[in-house]
């Protein structure tokens, strides 16, 4: 539940897209949330929706995965059609009817400003769909390898983040456990008005940050032990390979920002 | 036979500036040699897992110098010294570090800046000497207790330790695993004569052990073969330790009038003893 909040749901795969080094998808996807923004008429939408189905195809994702990443975003998305839609006064009157008029211009952009959102919200989930967490924060940590000598603790950071994925299952676990020793002497979580629900929580959460820090101090103990001693001079277990589907991968999206600014109007 | 670790009347106390707080650890001297099996145990607080900290630098005595491989613990040689001790400890998913069984084996070998080819080759040879090269990819979620706590001695293995100090390794683990991880240290002081160094409260276990000490308050009580601890009977029980089960048994028959030759630390010596000394007719 909570692993899906953070970073959608990884569904193992060998598509080419599965295949690719975290680092090129990583990339890609961040090239693109910036040339998604180069595109300005409908030639240009249409050829980025076109790339991402194209994309969507060769992951061979299930859209049903996609849709379902669109769930927290479909309100704001939307809301800011139907903004476009009312509120853009120009172009030729299309539609009116008592104080609501509909212009061409608000329909355009409210299209455009949907397709923007789709493509990003279905790129973005390719990402977290294809890769898995602990890749992604490999990748992560690679590349953000140069903010280093800006002082970014960038193994600290990565390291953090494999540790908590790691222990998400295990705090949920405990988390479980603690409902039902609660449950069991008669602490009522589901029914009853709020302000009780909200109450019957703490002593839940106590215990839950008591064990959090026990585990905290044991861990860092095995970790010292085992010979962690921060970033420096540590060499790599798992290691990234960059091969010629991440170069084309790469090259196929330098050949689509060409292409977006040939088109652009 | 080479000497891995000493202790030379160490004492330590977890608050040096209140002097009315009893010492953890109290001028305990002892020697671990090469190949050994020794067994620490004691009641609850006697200062055992206190001993295995000091061991290993995680803490600093106060008196008393520590040596391990002929060589005193200090600051400088920890981290040298350190990679030269695996260390178990109770909670066997408090010290999974890794997202994978392989990613934890390679941990201390990161750690450590081995090479990559080197780290895949000791990551296999490790998992297989525990019996668990079947799991590479697995997440701990989906490993038994035992199954981690094995996956923690390769992980301790993979840096070729001179000797591996399980503290309470297997006390929270069910009878089968329990079992399990003793299998695996019995095997591999059997294939590799593995210097062992067991803290336990589980008596059966330190039966196996070639030496014992046995703790109480912070001091060393007694040292010996486990027939010399056991041999002590009441005291032992009074100092919080329990008995055997087949010493227990051999007491109770021997109080009740059936005939036997000794005292029997195992039930295969007891039930050995039982038939040939009751059977003769
Ligand atoms: N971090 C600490 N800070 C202060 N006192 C401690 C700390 N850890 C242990 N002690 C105290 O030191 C003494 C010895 O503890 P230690 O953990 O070594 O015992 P133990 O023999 O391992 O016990 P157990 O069988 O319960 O694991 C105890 O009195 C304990 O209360
Ligand atoms: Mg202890």
């Amino acid at each position: 539940m909570m692993e899906k909040m953070i970073f959608g749901r990884f569904m193992p795969g060998d598509s080419f897209v599965h295949k690719l080094d975290p680092r090129s998808k990583l990339l890609f996807v961040f090239a693109f949330i910036i040339i998604v923004f180069l595109a300005n008429n409908p030639v240009t939408y249409a050829a980025l929706f076109v790339f991402t189905l194209l994309v969507i195809f060769v992951s061979r994702i299930k859209l049903y995965f996609l849709i379902n990443g669109l769930k927290p975003v479909i309100i704001l998305m939307a809301f800011t059609f139907l903004l476009h839609i009312f509120f853009t006064k120009e172009g030729e009157l299309l539609y009116h009817w008592k104080f609501i008029s509909i212009y061409e211009e608000g329909l355009k952009q409210g299209i455009f400003i949907s397709i923007r959102f789709l493509v990003l919200v279905f790129m973005t989930s390719i990402l977290t769909l294809t890769t898995s967490p602990i890749s992604i924060t490999d990748g992560l940590e690679v590349l953000l390898n140069p903010f280093k000598k800006l002082k970014l603790p960038v193994h600290e950071l990565a390291l953090m983040m494999s540790i908590s994925l790691r222990f998400i299952p295990t705090l949920m676990d405990e988390t479980d456990k603690i409902m039902k020793a609660q449950m069991a002497r008669g602490s009522d979580l589901s029914t009853g008005p709020i302000k009780e629900r909200v109450k019957a929580v703490v002593p839940l959460l106590v215990p839950l940050f008591v064990s959090a820090f026990k585990r905290a101090e044991d861990l860092a103990t095995a970790m010292e032990v085992r010979g962690y001693r921060g970033g420096e001079g540590r060499t790599r277990y798992r290691q990234l390979k960059w091969d010629s589907k991440d170069t084309l991968a790469i090259l196929l999206l330098v050949a689509m920002t060409a292409l977006l600014i040939t088109l652009r109007s | 036979m080479d000497e891995i670790l000493s202790l030379d009347h160490v004492t330590f106390t977890y608050s040096p500036d209140e002097p009315d707080i009893k010492n953890a650890v109290e001028d305990v001297s002892f020697t671990v040699n090469e190949g050994e099996w020794i067994a620490i145990v004691g009641h609850n607080g006697s200062g055992k897992s206190t001993i295995a900290r000091l061991m290993n630098g995680l803490l600093f005595p106060q008196q008393g110098t520590i040596k391990v491989l002929n060589q005193s613990l200090t600051e400088e040689n920890l981290w040298d010294i350190r990679s030269q001790m695996g260390m178990v400890f109770q909670n066997p998913d408090n010290q999974f570090v890794g997202a994978t069984v392989q990613d934890d084996v390679a941990f201390a070998l990161e750690n450590n800046g081995i090479p990559y080819e080197e780290m895949v080759k000791r990551v296999h040879e490790a998992l297989k000497q525990v019996k668990m090269d079947q799991f590479l990819n697995h997440e701990p979620q989906h490993l038994s207790g035992g199954q981690k706590q094995r996956v923690a001695i390769a992980g301790a293995l993979a840096l070729k330790p001179k000797l591996l100090i399980l503290d309470e390794a297997t006390s929270m683990l069910d009878p089968q695993g329990r079992a399990e991880v003793l299998a695996t240290v019995q095997a591999l002081r059997e294939e590799t004569g593995l210097t062992v160094l067991s803290i336990t409260h589980d008596l059966e276990e330190a039966i196996l052990a070639d030496r014992m000490l046995f703790m109480n308050g912070g001091k060393k009580f007694a040292e010996g073969t486990p027939s010399e601890i056991f041999a002590l009977g009441d005291q032992l029980v009074e100092l919080g330790l329990d008995l055997p089960f087949a010493m227990k048994l051999t007491k109770l028959l021997k109080q009740n009038g059936v005939k036997l030759l000794g005292e029997h630390m195992t039930e295969e010596e007891l039930v050995n003893d039982l038939w040939t000394s009751n059977f003769k007719k």
